[in-house]
């Protein structure tokens, strides 16, 4: 039910972003969603793969320091007030620490939101009550 | 305790001022019987140099001539640390009146004491590198210097006191106050850390003061490093004739030595400070005018005496004579040091300290790297830090906090601040698996 995201510290110059994009290509291993947060001096790469567990020994060959983290994959309508919906359950009032759309390609009007909360095993409870899908690694993989 | 005072003997104190102009041959004699008192105060009471004597098979008695200092071994920074805080101290704790104290690399400072006997030496020597520079009891002095455990601030203090200086004691910081008190409080003359006076030209100019419309006539500067280039930047900007004081917490603070109005080196006060020069390879004797590591004892210090002290600053003795008539010999400006101690706006550091830091905030000892610069004339250091997966979190607000904890806690040990910056792993140079702890881009290019 959670979705093992790799985060990865990267120092904000050029190229950099590119050296974990090869090492991961290399490998075979194919990106499924990337967001990257910065504060200008070092930047955090949030991906989630293909293959996790060897993405990380990948990555740590190479040299690049990353951590694993375990997020939430939530559906939500596509349509007007669709993420409002999901934030309006008791879920909401938890202290959600970075949240990012999932890229999608279906034709339902559903959209997949990312989202890492403080409490994770609360927050499930809370949105599996309120009737909020919560998608496993194997429905990501065929989104 | 047994005293053994530098001037129990009468007829042979001087009057603060003569000294400096004592035929050579009566200095020496004053030396002498001084440092023969220093060994003896040192031998009876501070078991370190009781112990490195004995090794020797040395007794104070066999010291016959200035010459047989060379017999004594040498004592470092490490000997202060190692008998931390009071270890070295020769007399009992109610004769000690005042302690100071700088940094030290395991975060424990090196402390050292005065009694009252000390101050009033120290308060004198400063005192005759003021007369020296031209000051009077007529100026009215703004002390920038850092007031505190740091020698600097009280000590130019002291000795403006001494000389009845009109004393501002403003202390650093807040730097348009600085500015605003030199003009409002006709201030004729200053004293403290050059980097920081940089700061303040820069500040007044700013503020549309320009300092040469002041009254301002000369400045006396020290505490760190600076080259003839700065002087001669500070004198134009300023309209003042800038003066290099030169000394060291664990000889006595400012006032070891000062130039005079020739600004043709550094005049050590050798009646109080004996120096030295040595081949900091072979740790030989170099004679007069070679360039080498300056070695100091003390010759009438009683609550820390300290025999041939090497200060890691790279000089030579001038013993040429000085158009100004002192027979007390020059030390060239001090431009670098034999160690990787650097000083970063007046207080020394080692990178070791910032590896205690590093290791106090994280519990694990990070690659990094110290890079020194200068900002608008102030310098600034700035450690780059190596992420290691440990440290490493998803969210950005920790390793905001990471970064946090690695300034606050250098800034705790050092009492400097420093930017941290967190980088990649590998990313920072290594050779031959030794790592280049510190990059100091104040010395590369340009002469500020």
């Amino acid at each position: 039910m959670k979705i093992p995201q790799i985060s990865i510290f990267v120092s904000n110059r050029p190229g950099r972003l590119h050296a974990v994009c090869q090492s991961l290509a290399d490998a075979d291993i194919n990106l499924l969603s990337l967001t990257l947060a910065d504060n200008g001096e070092f930047g955090l790469i949030r991906i989630i793969v293909s293959h996790p567990e060897k993405a990380v020994e990948i990555l740590s060959k190479a040299g690049i320091v990353a951590t694993v983290t375990e997020v939430l994959a939530c559906e939500v309508s596509a349509l007007k007030g669709g993420l409002a919906k999901l934030l309006n359950t008791p879920a909401g009032t938890l202290q959600i620490d970075y949240m990012y759309a999932y890229p999608t390609c279906n034709d339902k009007d559903i959209a997949v939101m990312i989202l890492r909360f403080r409490e994770p095993d609360e927050a499930i409870m809370l949105l599996q009550k309120a009737g909020v899908k919560i998608l496993g690694r194997k429905d990501l993989l065929e989104e | 305790m047994r005293k053994c005072s530098w001037n129990d003997q009468s007829g042979l104190f001087l009057p603060e001022m003569s000294l400096d102009y004592t035929p050579i041959k009566k200095l020496k004699q004053v030396q002498l019987q001084r440092l023969q008192a220093t060994v003896c105060l040192a031998y009876q009471n501070v078991p370190l140099f009781r112990s490195r004597l004995d090794e020797k098979k040395l007794k104070p008695a066999d010291i016959k001539t200035l010459e047989d200092i060379r017999l004594i071994p040498f004592s470092m920074k490490k000997d202060l640390r190692d008998t931390y805080p009071y270890g070295l101290f020769a007399v009992d704790m109610k004769e000690v009146v005042r302690l100071h104290a700088s940094s030290g690399t395991t975060g424990k400072p090196i402390v050292v004491g005065y009694t009252q006997e000390d101050m009033d030496v120290w308060d004198q020597v400063v005192k005759r590198g003021l007369l020296a520079t031209g000051y009077t009891s007529a100026d009215i002095v703004q002390n920038f210097y850092g007031y505190g455990l740091f020698t600097g601030g009280l000590g130019i203090h002291g000795g403006l006191e001494a000389l009845g200086a009109t004393v501002i004691p403003v202390s650093g910081g807040n730097t348009e106050r600085q500015v605003m008190i030199m003009k409002d409080f006709e201030v004729t003359a200053i004293a403290g850390t050059p980097s920081y006076f940089l700061r303040i030209i820069d500040v007044a100019d700013k503020m549309g003061v320009d300092l040469r419309t002041l009254k301002i006539k000369r400045g006396l500067f020290g505490a760190e490093p600076w080259s003839d280039g700065m002087r001669d930047y500070i004198e134009e900007r300023a309209g003042i004739k800038a003066f290099d004081i030169y000394g060291l917490s664990e000889i006595i603070g400012p006032g070891v030595g000062c130039e005079c109005e020739h600004q043709n080196g550094i005049h050590i006060f050798e009646d109080h400070f004996y120096p030295e020069i040595i081949d900091p390879e072979t740790l030989e004797p170099l004679p007069d005018g070679e360039e080498g590591e300056l070695v100091i004892s003390t010759l009438s210090k009683q609550a820390m005496p300290i025999l041939r002290y090497r200060t890691r600053d790279i000089t030579a003795i001038e013993s040429t004579a000085c158009p100004c008539g002192r027979t007390i010999r020059r030390i060239r400006k001090i431009g670098r040091r034999s160690d990787d101690m650097f000083i970063i706006r007046g207080v020394n550091v080692f990178p070791s300290q910032i590896e205690t830091a590093l290791l106090r905030a994280e519990k694990s000892l990070p690659h990094y790297q110290i890079v020194l610069d200068r900002k608008n004339h102030l310098d600034t250091a700035e450690v780059k830090v190596e992420v290691s997966r440990e440290m490493l979190s998803d969210n950005m607000s920790d390793m905001d906090a990471l970064s946090k904890r690695f300034s606050h806690s250098i800034e705790q040990i050092l009492g400097v601040s420093v930017l941290v910056t967190l980088c990649e792993p590998g990313s920072l140079p290594r050779s031959e698996g030794k790592a280049k702890r510190v990059i100091d881009k104040r010395t590369q290019g340009g002469s500020l």
